[in-house]
């Protein structure tokens, strides 16, 4: 089961409204490279696992990730909480606002709702951990490709942090596959 | 990024002893053996224990489900702002 700690992981500042940015940033909150198909396949992957090891990873990168979403969300609520009609419409965030009113929701950065087909378990423990290793290093591009249309240096001091969060994530994974490839080297010769 | 008010400064506190813990535990689960890792990991468990109950006697209660005190006589979890709020 899950606690719900009532703060976030890292403190979200930001300058002012700015919802342009908004709809960039929204895509980690819902596109394919962003932290809710992250932790939903993580979370998701930990059943097939046949290392106590890759489990707990699994687990517990699929958790912090749904740290990075609220992280995420807040700062797209803050970025758009005090815009009025016409400049969600001036950013491009007409149809959102006809479908969701300022509501989140969860889509990439062009408005496409987020979609299961984003992600995969394979059941093959290889397979699935050489695909969270790409996720990490997409994910981590994401962030950089925000950081540079970014021009909130508060913004962009939260994006270097979840971006660092990737490079972490990806060294753990890693780790993982190498530990996993001797597991199953060992299981294929005894 | 300066802080303004007490509760602020000792959430932020949390933050930083809990982001250590956070990335042992990460790191332990992958080099479960590192005995220096594992030390460090039970004496920032305890600063953030110590932190987490400082911070639930004056502003209520930090996790929910039991896992936060309550202080005062009305339930705060419901009255603090969120996250986002902040
Ligand atoms: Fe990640």
């Amino acid at each position: 089961m899950w606690i719900y700690e009532k703060k976030l992981q890292y403190p979200v500042n930001v300058s002012g409204k700015n919802v342009q940015l908004a709809k960039w940033i929204i895509t980690q909150y819902g596109g394919p490279d962003g932290e809710l198909a992250a932790s939903l396949r993580y979370l998701n992957q930990r059943y097939a696992m046949p290392t106590e090891r890759a489990k707990a990873v699994l687990n517990d990168i699929g958790t912090e990730e749904l740290a990075h979403l609220e992280i995420v969300g807040t700062l797209v609520y803050k970025l758009t909480k005090d815009a009025s009609v016409a400049e969600l419409k001036a950013a491009g965030l007409g149809g959102h606002y006809a479908d969701h009113d300022r509501a989140l929701f969860y889509v990439d950065a062009v408005g496409n709702p987020w979609t299961a087909a984003y992600i995969q378990a394979k059941g093959d423990p290889i397979a699935d951990l050489t695909e969270n290793m790409a996720a990490e290093q997409k994910a981590r591009a994401t962030y950089n490709w925000l950081i540079n249309l970014s021009d909130d240096p508060q913004v962009t001091d939260v994006l270097r942090f979840l971006r660092e969060r990737e490079v972490v994530h990806f060294q753990r994974f890693g780790e993982t596959l190498n530990y996993m490839q001797e597991y199953l080297n060992e299981k294929k010769y005894y | 990024m300066a802080v303004n008010n007490p509760c602020q400064a000792l959430l932020r506190k949390i933050q930083q002893v809990e982001f250590v813990t956070l990335e042992l535990n990460l790191y332990l689960n992958t080099h479960p053996e590192d005995q220096k890792a594992l030390e460090q990991y039970n004496c920032m468990h305890r600063e953030l224990c110590e932190l987490k109950k400082q911070y639930e006697q004056q502003y209520g209660p930090l996790l929910n489900y039991g896992w936060g005190m309550n202080t005062g006589n009305s339930w705060r979890w419901a009255e603090q702002p969120w996250p986002w709020e902040m």
